[in-house]
């Protein structure tokens, strides 16, 4: 792992944190969107925050295939979930808000997740040496276990 | 009945989500190395390789389904329901399936870390 790479796990939790918060407030300006009016969830692509939150999530989707490409899916998915965190950090010393103890607890199990797997090893070794379809006898001890 | 519809919506939402990311894995996997690539053959290469490989435009249809019912989920039901539950819904779904399909080595360390982060997903909501 460079640093290189550290950097685009965390253009991940960023890029994804901000792209859903603008979705997020251009839904509620829109409203419910039922089975009835299905042309209101296409048009709820011309709403501003919409279409600045599908900007970001492009980002954040070019960042993911990337990780993808060097790392297994579960090392590169909690880093997504440290948006969360994020969140809640800058709700609390940007805006001063109050973080009750439940989420104080969630954020510590968020970042201790995030360091289990982040302390581990970031691909699955025998991928890159092996045939893809024959699968390593870990792997196989693995399936027997089940 | 506005519950039923949001708790749909996020079961349809962890179904597509993690069938979407574990073809988009693969065919990341089948691209190999995008920073490799691009400093070897520039970043036409790049997507022209990720384009061409036939899983791709799947998992990205499986990702859209996912992006819509989030959207259809959004509009039903609260942003701190919808969202945490289909979230931590998917780690543990997507940690099953990259083990099963994948054939990821998901050991105890990233068993512990799925649960753990699903666990705090939903205790942020609260």
């Amino acid at each position: 792992m460079t640093f290189r790479k550290y950097l685009v796990l965390a253009g991940i939790t960023v890029l994804s944190t901000a792209g859903d918060s603008l979705l997020a407030r251009g839904m509620k300006e829109l409203g419910s969107v039922s089975l009835h009016n299905l042309s209101g969830l296409l048009l709820a692509i011309l709403n501003p925050w919409v279409t600045a939150g599908i900007l970001f999530l492009l980002a954040f989707f070019a960042c993911y295939m990337s990780a993808l490409s060097w790392a297994d899916l579960t090392y590169v998915l909690p880093a997504t979930s440290l948006g969360y965190v994020l969140v809640a950090l800058i709700a609390r010393f940007g805006f001063h808000e109050e973080i009750s103890p439940t989420r104080w607890l969630g954020i510590a199990l968020i970042a201790s997740g995030v360091g289990f797997v982040a302390a581990g090893p970031s691909v699955t070794p025998s991928r890159q040496h092996l045939d893809s379809r024959e699968p390593s006898s870990d792997a196989l001890s693995q399936e027997v276990k089940l | 009945m506005k519950d039923i519809c949001a708790w749909a919506a996020i079961g349809l939402v962890v179904l597509t989500s993690t069938t979407g990311d574990v073809l988009l894995s693969h065919s990341m996997k089948r691209v190999g190395d995008v920073g490799e690539l691009w400093k070897r053959r520039g970043v036409l290469a790049v997507v022209g390789r990720v384009l061409r490989t036939p899983t791709f435009a799947l998992g990205l249809m499986a990702m859209a389904v996912a992006f819509y019912s989030l959207l259809f989920g959004l509009s039903w039901g609260n942003l701190s329901l919808v969202v945490p539950a289909s979230a931590s819904l998917t780690f543990v779904a997507n940690a099953v399936a990259a083990r099963i399909f994948l054939h990821e080595r998901v050991g105890r360390r990233r068993w512990i870390a799925a649960l753990l982060v699903a666990g705090g997903v939903v205790l942020m909501a609260v």
